[in-house]
Parts: structure tokens; C-alpha cells; sequence
């Protein structure tokens, strides 16, 4: 029987506490963007918002004016389908208009159902197919050393993501090369397109998969925004070890029927009581 | 033409402080004189081809120019997702060095073949497709590959490999060059083929028959205009391929001239039939069993007129 980690354990009796204000807000972004378009990633969307959040309003470095900005941090959603909650960031951040997240997935959006680099300011690199994002983020990693930029790079990942073996060729190069100024981040909410990731394809233990594997890996509560901070804040950067952040976080994190829910995963149309209940819930979350 | 091509990649980062090399697991001192003097570009990143791309595009998303190099199989059907999304998706400057184009490694068996490398490259939008005949022609590639805007692919020849080209070619991606203006027959070669093109040229002219040799170094972009020029007026058109029949330089030549609305005069294609190699040797037997020798291509020709 396998034993959870003390911050798997708190985070899991943590959900029951209410989301503030922001996170709230936040999510009701990705809600535009999902009755948008009519579809959308819901539960793969909500799970990974507090990391974005803080990455966004206390971590990255960037400017929505000149998004090329070349001294930039880099992030890439390497999980592409949970795009709407960078879209909410963007939105957010005035990358892009907030009126633009109810075009999602329209003829001619520059938001599909997956980020598109070239078409959204403040998307780095197009994904969506899984397992490309950290090799792409190893790269800017290594430009950065090479062209003796500062910028730093985060790779958000889904756990079912992690299956494709690309990842881990990214991960042991990113070790052997002790790239300090990268930062793997799993958005570990437990379930995959199927079902649970431990019945697809169980991961665990899975700090001490990256760790084996030349980072400094680090669980978290992925919803908890004061630990997310105080994380981040902690991170050298410049160290010679990549850092793996495993946060623990629920998938449709906000809207309680969606909660744990393998069928939440993606929708592709909601019912007139689904939408009614979705924006209720995030009205009481 | 190997080292011709890495020994150009060490001149070109010399040159320009955007370019990088990366290879998987190549032969020992590979690169090792810039390996020796600019570390930092130089990169061994292990048998792991998808990694080795994906990494490339970062790069190259943030100005570098990254030359990849390894084996032909490893670097196209391994990886393919990652050359699809990552480099031509984005449309970056990743150039892929394949090394043992076609039936180079014929001893190694199938597994270590690129015989469909040509088809499913060109099917990718954005991407260029480059096979030269020679090393001589290999340094010209290289020259002009810094400044090409996109995604390049370069098949590798054996090694070796008779020099036909010319300083005076004036060497471009996208331009084909015509070693042996047409008679009745216009021949389109590329790679290794040309070369053999040229031996059956000679063989048919003693024969009484002027064969032209049209050298398509570049599958992809195809020379439109060259096709369009040298065709019409033929009566016989053939295309010779080390690579599948199906997808290749025969099938662009033709879906070409097809969509140009060219009438065509009769066709013979050469290559390789839709089937794994059986067998071992060398790329000289296997050319043999497949009808791409010198002789058997003369041969095919006049049977066809």
C-alpha cells in the first residue's frame, strides 16, 4: 500500500477551502472562453489556475506590450488542451482583450482549442500534442546560457502528458546540462482522458522520478496560493539543478460537480443546466 | 560528404554566432574540433531523436540556428510528430543532417533504411527537401543553408561518391541544375541517382539516343519552371529515385506537371517497389536489384522508347 506524501495528504483535505477572490475570478475567464466556444477542457483548465496565477501576477518577468521582449521568461503550457486557463491569464494581463475569450474555437479566433504561437501574444510555442513542451523549454533554457539572457523558463505539464517518453529524454538532458533556469512543473490532478492515472498508468512515486533524474523535485499544493508563492520566491535559478514542482491540485478545481469527475476531463457541448450550474458554482466556490 | 557537411557546420558557427550543432549519439571525435573550441554550440544529447528536435525548435524559436545531425530513419520516422509540430508548425530554421540517405546502410537491413524519407518530408508544409550528388556539391548546400528561412532537410549520399558537379553551377535550394541537355529522353535524377543518370546518358548516346539528365537536387521546393521548359517536346520522361516509388521525386515531378496542365509525354519511374528490402550487400547491389544501375537504367530506357 503506497504511502502519500505529508503535502498530497493536506492538500487533499485542503479542498475543501473556498477559492478567493481572484481564483474565482479567474475561472470565470475560462467559463467565457468555454460557453464561447461551446467546448473546452474544462477540467484539465481549472486544475493548473493557482500555478498560472502566481507564476503571472508574482513570478514571471514579461511586458503585454512587447511580448518578444527577449530578456522575457518563457512559459509554455506544454499541456495545450488546458489552454483556457492561460487564455484567462492573457486576458488577464491585457496580452489580449478580455471580449476575445468568447470567440474560442470560432472560424476566425486566434484562440483555438489549442495555443498557437504566432497567432496569440504571450503563447510561446504551439502545443497540444503531448510530450513537446519541455524538449521546446530546454531549448530557450540553453539559448538563454548561450545568448547570456536571463530569462528563465517554465514548462507546465499534465500527468497524463508525462506518459510520452519524450519527456523524459527532455528530462535527462536537462539534468546532464543542470539547467537551473528551467522549471518543470506537473499539474497532477490524477486523471487522465480515461479515467484515473493510476489505473491507465500509474506515475508515482513521482518526485523521486524527477529527482533520479537530475531535478530538485518539490510537491506542492497546486491550489494554494500562499505556498505556491513562497516556492517560486525560493527557487535560486541560477542554481546547476533543474527543479521539478509536482503540485498536487484537482481536476474542474472550482465547480464541484466536476470535481474528481474523469468525464469532465473535456466536454464538447454543455447542456443549458450545465451552464447555469457551472456559473453558480463559481458565484459560491 | 559527411564530414564535408559537419566539418561546413563547424565553418558556418565560425561564421555566425546563431549556429548550433546537435547530434544524438554520432561516431567517436564527431565534431570534435568545435566541439574543442566552442563548447557552449556544441551538443551530444543521446539516442533520444525526439528530445534532439524539440530542443532544436527552442533553440531556434529564441535565434539560434540549430544543424542536426544522425542517422536518416532516426532523424524523419522517430521523430516525425516532433519535425511536424515543433519545427515546421512553427516554420524555424532546424536544418536535419541525415546521415546514409536510401540504401546506404543496405547491410544493416531495413531498420536503418530511408527509403520513404523523401515522401514524408515533402508532406510536411514549410519543410525543404535537399538531396546533393557529391561532397563538392555538399559544400555549396551548406554555404547557402545558413540563410535559407525554414525547415531543411539534407539526405546524405554514401560517401565518396563520384564529384559531377561544378563550381560554376551556381548552386540554389529550389533550382535544379541540368547536367546533360535533352534529347527524345529527359531523365530527373536526384542524389546518387543523378550520377547514374549520367553513365546511362552516355550509354544511350552510343547507342544513338540523347538522353538529358535534369539534376533535382531539391525535392521540395520543386523547379516548376525547369520541368515546365524541358519536358514538353520529349518523348519519354524519366524519373530514377533511390527512395519508395510511392511519394518520392517521381510522384512530385508528376503531380507537378499534372497540376500545370502539361500534356505528358510517355513516363517510365524509377525506384524502389512498395516493399521493405529483403536483403543485404551494398547500396551498389541493392541499386542492382532494383534496377538503378547505370546499365539497367539505359537498359529501361530504351525499352520504353
Amino acid at each position: 500500500m503506497r504511502q502519500d506524501s505529508p503535502i498530497r495528504q493536506a492538500a487533499r483535505q485542503a479542498e475543501a477551502r473556498p477559492l478567493d477572490n481572484r481564483s474565482k475570478h479567474l475561472r470565470r475567464l475560462v467559463v467565457e472562453g468555454l460557453l464561447g466556444g461551446g467546448r473546452g477542457h474544462i477540467g484539465s483548465s481549472m486544475s493548473p489556475i493557482e500555478i498560472l496565477r502566481v507564476l503571472y501576477d508574482e513570478v514571471m518577468r514579461f511586458d503585454p506590450a512587447n511580448p518578444k521582449w527577449p530578456d522575457r521568461d518563457r512559459f509554455i503550457l506544454s499541456k495545450g488542451h488546458g489552454c483556457l486557463a492561460q487564455y484567462a491569464l492573457l486576458a488577464d494581463k491585457a496580452f489580449i482583450g478580455r471580449e476575445t475569450l468568447a470567440t474560442f474555437c470560432k472560424r476566425e479566433s486566434i484562440l483555438g482549442g489549442h495555443p498557437e504561437a504566432g497567432k496569440v501574444p504571450g503563447v510561446e510555442a504551439s502545443t497540444g500534442a503531448l510530450g513537446h513542451g519541455l524538449s521546446i523549454g530546454l531549448g530557450m533554457a540553453l539559448a538563454a546560457r548561450i545568448q547570456q539572457r536571463p530569462s528563465r523558463v517554465f514548462v507546465v505539464m499534465g500527468d497524463g502528458e508525462i506518459n510520452e517518453g519524450s519527456v523524459w529524454e527532455a528530462a535527462m538532458s536537462a539534468g546532464k546540462h543542470k539547467l537551473g533556469n528551467l522549471v518543470a512543473i506537473v499539474d497532477y490532478n490524477k486523471i487522465q482522458s480515461y479515467a484515473f492515472t493510476d489505473e491507465v498508468q500509474p506515475l508515482d512515486p513521482l518526485p523521486e522520478k524527477w529527482a533520479a533524474f537530475g531535478f530538485d523535485a518539490i510537491e506542492v499544493d497546486g491550489h494554494d496560493v500562499e505556498a505556491l508563492s513562497a516556492l517560486f520566491r525560493g527557487l535560486r535559478y541560477d542554481g546547476d539543478r533543474p527543479t521539478a514542482i509536482i503540485a498536487h491540485t484537482v481536476k474542474g478545481r472550482g465547480v464541484p460537480f466536476a470535481e474528481h469527475q474523469p468525464s469532465w476531463h473535456h466536454k464538447n457541448k454543455f447542456t443549458d443546466d450545465e451552464v447555469r450550474a457551472i456559473a453558480a458554482a463559481l458565484e459560491d466556490a | 560528404m559527411r564530414n564535408t557537411s559537419l566539418n561546413k557546420v563547424h565553418e558556418l558557427a565560425r561564421r555566425d554566432s546563431r549556429v548550433v550543432f546537435i547530434g544524438s549519439d554520432l561516431g567517436v571525435g564527431t565534431l570534435k574540433a568545435m566541439k574543442a573550441e566552442m563548447p557552449e554550440r556544441f551538443f551530444m544529447e543521446g539516442v533520444a531523436e525526439q528530445n534532439v528536435v524539440g530542443m532544436a525548435a527552442g533553440m531556434a524559436m529564441d535565434g539560434l540556428i540549430p544543424y542536426v545531425n544522425t542517422i536518416a530513419p532516426f532523424i524523419t520516422r522517430r521523430c516525425y510528430e516532433q519535425v511536424a509540430v515543433d519545427v515546421c508548425v512553427h516554420n524555424l530554421p532546424v536544418r536535419l543532417i541525415a546521415n546514409g540517405g536510401g540504401v546506404v546502410y543496405a547491410p544493416l537491413g531495413p531498420t536503418h533504411l530511408a527509403i520513404e524519407d523523401f515522401a514524408i518530408l515533402r508532406a510536411l508544409p514549410n519543410m525543404a527537401v535537399v538531396a546533393v550528388s557529391d561532397a563538392e556539391e555538399m559544400k555549396r548546400l551548406m554555404d547557402v543553408s545558413l540563410d535559407w528561412p525554414g525547415p531543411l532537410y539534407i539526405r546524405l549520399a554514401k560517401g565518396g561518391d563520384p564529384v559531377i558537379s561544378q563550381p560554376t553551377d551556381d548552386f540554389r535550394i529550389g533550382r535544379a541544375i541540368l547536367r546533360r541537355p535533352p534529347g527524345r529522353v529527359l531523365m530527373v535524377a536526384t542524389g546518387a541517382t543523378t550520377e547514374r543518370c549520367l553513365r546511362a546518358a552516355e550509354i544511350l548516346a552510343a547507342g544513338g539516343v540523347e538522353s538529358g539528365v535534369l539534376h533535382m537536387h531539391t525535392i521540395k521546393p520543386l523547379d516548376v519552371g525547369a520541368l515546365l521548359s524541358l519536358v514538353p517536346g520529349r518523348d519519354l520522361l524519366v524519373t530514377v529515385e533511390e527512395h519508395l516509388l510511392a511519394g518520392g521525386l517521381g510522384s512530385a515531378v508528376l503531380e507537378t506537371l499534372v497540376d500545370a496542365g502539361v500534356s505528358l509525354p510517355k513516363v517510365v519511374r524509377l525506384g524502389i517497389p512498395d516493399a521493405f528490402t529483403r536483403e543485404y550487400g551494398s547500396q551498389e547491389t541493392m541499386f542492382e536489384t532494383f534496377g538503378l544501375t547505370a546499365g539497367q537504367i539505359a537498359e529501361r530506357v530504351r525499352t520504353a522508347l
